[in-house]
Parts: structure tokens; C-alpha cells; sequence
């Protein structure tokens, strides 16, 4: 074999090895999750309050916690994002402006999740005086996740041919019923797909709800949106570093709780986005 | 907050001690522990990252390519709590165990559980980058004879370079923005790092460890606001080199 095939042999073979580097511990972290959760998850686990401080119990509120803050998280961020999303795509120019609030976006996508938290404390829970509660740590993540939705909706939208907004338009229809009937119905799936992955991020984030929502220990349901409650990622931090000798199962049922809900979020977007590439007739 | 310590004290001070009294506010030792720790994340990310882009981009086949590009958006869906319990579970009693270091809570923990944080972004955009490289190069180079690998090293990468970068860039942004892995693994030690075996304290764990018990309005949480700044400062500048970086990808 001559010498460039010998080094491309070993290139390659170099190459496989780091994508099992990565793929491998994926794997990994993965399996040893469900195979040491799994024992943990019984009805009692999932439908009970926690119980002698932590170290016994369910995470039935943490759960609810969790459903509650994604929901205001999406409640709040998914009208704004969809209209910042419309009016960048359909109706901005291509000027200073525009230019500048996409660089703002772009960079509000990488900020520190935990300066959101502060951002969170200091404009929600201090200055507009909510307090510690869900209503705070909603609006946390919510903005936390407009770049997410902002970003992908607009992709949604500009991969709308052209030429559906120019038959719409020589049709007669005014430019918003363009939009309305033409240009979101394609884009609907994408739209989709970017609000559930914005979702699976709110539902697994823990340092903008630390001090925005977050409950250490309330073995009970929030009563209202301005209540305390705890949340499922943030109930992993404090039962693995925060309160000693609890039990492993406890510990490994919750990350597998936590995990599976993430996955899931993501999952349904994955699929969602498989089906609409599949149906893409353009 | 400015009061109690110059800008430049702030920056560059050497002791954090925000209870004591009078409040040393100094976060040179929490600056050098993120940089610590990122630079160990980098190196170990970067390389593999990228390796893994040109895997996934030029070698595999189809099917392979799907399963890869599945498990890397597995990795990047999992929370970050939960990766960091699985580094407190897995990784930290091995780093004990290998390196004989009284805690395995150290920089070089938190440096692995980071790079996997960041192995995501840096595989999606490098192998955009790679893909986005026009087919008639590879076609030109295999052409005048050259091998695969060839092809890859000497035309598709050099021409993907700017991309594979704002890659590199993105991800460390990544590593210096986490939170709750590094604060659970690395130990949280606000002294100046000597070594990658030592527990050190990032910026962003300070802050999360900290405002709970900071006193509102006081220096401390002022203090912690500050830190907020520098860190909104460091993603800003990285954000938009990377920016810079795809655009001149874009430009051509």
C-alpha cells in the first residue's frame, strides 16, 4: 500500500476513535441513569410528597413545579417570540436596526444561564416586588428561551419559498393575510419544533430559578402563582450536594425523572421535524 | 458597590472574603478558575469536537451519521444538573482514585464534565461548516489525485477554518457560562488555582452558591452583580467573534 492510503488509514482510524470518545460516555451516563433510577420509580415515588427531609418520600411537587414553571415559561415567551419572529422575517428591512437586534439576539442566546437568574431577581422578584414565586421564575425562562424561539421560528418562516407570498399576494390578499394563511400554516412544524426544544431547555435549567423560584424544601403544591415551589432540577442539586445521606435510589430516580422529560420534549421535536421533511413537497 | 473596592481591586484583587469585615472583594481567583477550568474544557473538547465533525461530515455512512447525530443531540438535550450528579457519582471518586488527591472535586472533573457541555456545539456548527464547503473542492482535489484524507486535511478543512472556529468559540462560551455542573464538581474553592488537581471556584458558581444568602443591597450582592456584568461582558465579546467569524464564512 503506498504511503498516502497508509496515512489516510490511520487518519481516519484516529478520527473514529475521538466520535467514540464522545458517543460512548453518552451511552454511558445514559444507561447507568436508567439502570440505577429505574428501581426508584414507583407510583408511591412519583405521587408523594417528600418526606423525613428529603430522604424519603416522592417528588410529586417538584414534578408539579416544574409542569407549572415551563408552562408560564411558554405562556409568556412563545406570543412574543412568534411575533418578534414575524416582523423580522416578513416585515423588517435589511437596515442598521435590524441588523442590530439580530446581533442582540444572537448574543442574548449565549449569555450566562445564571445572569438570567440575577436579571430574573433583580427585575422580577425585587423591583416589580413578585417575590420569590413561580410568577418571577416563569418570566426568567421565558426570556431565557425568546432567543431560542425567536431564532428557530424565523428560520421556519424564511424557508418559506417566495413564491407561495407572491401567488398569495397576486391573489388579492392584503401582506398579513399572506402571513396568516400562507406563510405560518408551512411554517407551523418548525415553529413547533423550536418551542418544544425552547421548552426541554426551561424544563432542565436550574441556575436561573435558583433564586427566582425556587423552594429547598416544600412538601406541598403551590396554591397560587405567587407561591414558592420546587422545581425538579434544582431538587436534584439539593438532594446530591445539600442535605447528606440521602439514599442513591432517591438521587438516581430523580436525575431519571428529570432526564426523561427532557428527552421526551426533545424527542417529540425530533419527530415532528422528521415527519414535516418527509411531507416537504418544495 | 464601588465603595469598598476600586474597579481595578475588584478585577484584580486576589482575596474573596465578602462576609468578613471589612468585605474583601477581590475576584482574581474566581477569574482564574473559570479560565482554568475552560482552557482544560477547550483542550479536550476542541480536538475531539472537531474530529468528530470530520467523522460525521466526510467518513460515516449514512446510517451512522443519523445514530451520531442523534446521540450528540442527546448529549445536548441532558440538563446540566444531571450531568453534574453523574460527574459527582462517576467521575469524581475516579479523579481521587487515579491522581491519589485528598477530594476528587477539582478543575480537571469539572474540565471533562465541561467539555462534554461543549462537544455539542462545537460537532453541530463545525459540521455545518464542513458540509457548507462547495462539493466542486473535494471533486477538484480527489481529481488531481489525491487520497480521501487528503482531499479533507488539505481543502475542505483549510476551507472551512473560519467556521470550524465561531465552533470553537461558541463552545467555550458554552463552558464559561455553565453553572450548576461546575459549582457541584469542582470543588468551590476561592483561592488562586495552582493546578488542574485543586478545587477551584468559578464565577458563575459564586454567584449561584452566593446570592442566596447575600443580603440585599449590600456590597456582597452588589459585588455578585459585578460578576454578573463580567461574565454578560465575556459571553458578549465571544458571541460576537464568533458572529464575526461566521459571517466572513458567509461574506465569501
Amino acid at each position: 500500500m503506498k504511503k498516502p492510503y497508509i496515512t489516510q488509514k490511520i487518519a481516519f482510524s484516529l478520527l473514529f476513535l475521538a466520535t467514540l470518545l464522545l458517543i460512548i460516555p453518552v451511552g454511558l451516563i445514559v444507561v447507568i441513569i436508567v439502570e440505577k433510577g429505574i428501581s426508584a420509580i414507583t407510583w408511591q415515588f412519583l405521587a408523594d410528597i417528600p418526606r423525613q427531609g428529603m430522604r424519603a418520600g416522592g417528588i410529586f411537587p417538584a414534578i408539579v413545579g416544574t409542569v407549572y414553571l415551563v408552562s408560564g415559561a411558554i405562556i409568556f415567551a412563545l406570543p412574543i417570540g412568534l411575533l418578534a419572529a414575524i416582523y423580522l422575517s416578513e416585515y423588517a428591512r435589511d437596515n442598521l436596526l435590524s441588523r442590530m437586534i439580530r446581533l442582540a439576539i444572537v448574543n442574548l442566546a449565549g449569555v450566562p444561564s445564571v445572569v438570567y437568574g440575577l436579571f430574573g431577581l433583580a427585575l422580577f422578584v425585587i423591583y416589580f416586588r413578585f417575590g420569590t414565586s413561580i410568577l418571577s421564575g416563569s418570566l426568567t425562562l421565558g426570556i431565557m428561551i425568546l432567543p431560542i424561539i425567536i431564532t428557530t421560528s424565523r428560520e421556519a418562516l424564511e424557508s418559506v419559498p417566495y413564491s407561495f407570498r407572491e401567488v398569495s399576494r397576486s391573489l388579492g390578499a392584503s401582506k398579513w393575510q399572506t402571513i396568516r394563511y400562507t406563510v405560518l400554516p408551512n411554517a407551523l412544524p418548525g415553529i413547533l419544533t423550536g418551542t418544544i426544544l425552547g421548552l426541554g431547555r426551561a424544563a432542565g435549567e436550574t441556575a436561573p430559578i435558583l433564586f427566582t423560584v425556587a423552594a429547598f424544601y416544600l412538601p406541598q403544591l403551590p396554591k397560587s402563582i405567587l407561591d414558592q415551589a420546587m422545581a425538579l432540577p434544582y431538587h436534584l442539586y439539593v438532594i446530591s450536594t445539600q442535605v447528606p445521606n440521602v439514599d442513591e435510589k432517591i438521587r438516581y430516580g430523580t436525575a431519571l425523572v428529570l432526564l426523561t422529560i427532557v428527552l421526551c420534549m426533545n424527542l417529540v421535536a425530533i419527530i415532528i421535524r422528521y415527519r414535516f421533511r418527509k411531507k416537504k413537497s418544495w | 458597590m464601588f465603595k469598598a473596592v476600586t474597579p481595578v481591586g475588584f478585577l484584580f484583587g486576589k482575596s474573596w472574603y465578602p462576609i468578613s469585615e471589612p468585605p474583601q472583594l477581590g475576584i482574581l481567583p474566581l477569574i482564574l478558575g473559570s479560565l482554568l477550568v475552560t482552557l482544560g474544557a477547550t483542550v479536550i473538547s476542541v480536538p475531539i469536537g472537531a474530529a468528530c465533525a470530520i467523522y460525521i461530515a466526510e467518513i460515516a455512512p449514512l446510517k451512522t451519521k443519523e445514530i451520531l447525530k442523534a446521540g450528540i443531540e442527546l448529549l445536548a438535550a441532558i440538563p446540566s444538573v444531571v450531568l453534574g450528579f453523574i460527574g459527582m457519582v462517576t467521575l469524581v471518586p475516579w479523579v481521587k482514585n487515579i491522581f491519589h488527591v485528598p477530594t476528587g472535586l477539582t478543575a480537571l472533573s469539572g474540565s471533562i464534565i465541561l467539555a462534554f457541555m461543549a462537544m455539542p456545539t462545537i460537532v453541530s456548527i463545525a459540521e455545518d461548516a464542513l458540509y457548507s464547503v462547495p462539493k466542486s473542492y473535494k471533486e477538484g482535489a480527489l481529481a488531481l489525485g489525491a487520497t480521501h484524507w487528503q482531499s479533507i486535511y488539505r481543502v475542505i478543512l483549510p476551507a472551512a477554518s473560519s467556521g470550524i472556529l465561531a465552533a470553537v468559540m461558541l463552545g467555550i462560551g458554552r463552558v464559561i457560562g455553565e453553572t450548576m455542573a461546575v459549582m457541584m464538581i469542582t470543588g468551590n474553592a476561592a483561592v488562586i488555582p495552582q493546578s488542574f488537581l485543586q478545587p477551584v471556584r468559578t464565577l458563575t458558581a459564586t454567584i449561584a452558591a452566593e446570592m442566596g444568602e447575600a443580603v440585599v443591597g449590600s456590597e456582597h450582592y452588589f459585588a455578585l452583580f459585578a460578576i454578573g456584568i463580567v461574565l454578560f461582558v465575556l459571553s458578549f465579546i465571544i458571541n460576537v467573534t464568533a458572529d464575526l467569524f461566521l459571517h466572513k464564512r458567509n461574506a465569501k
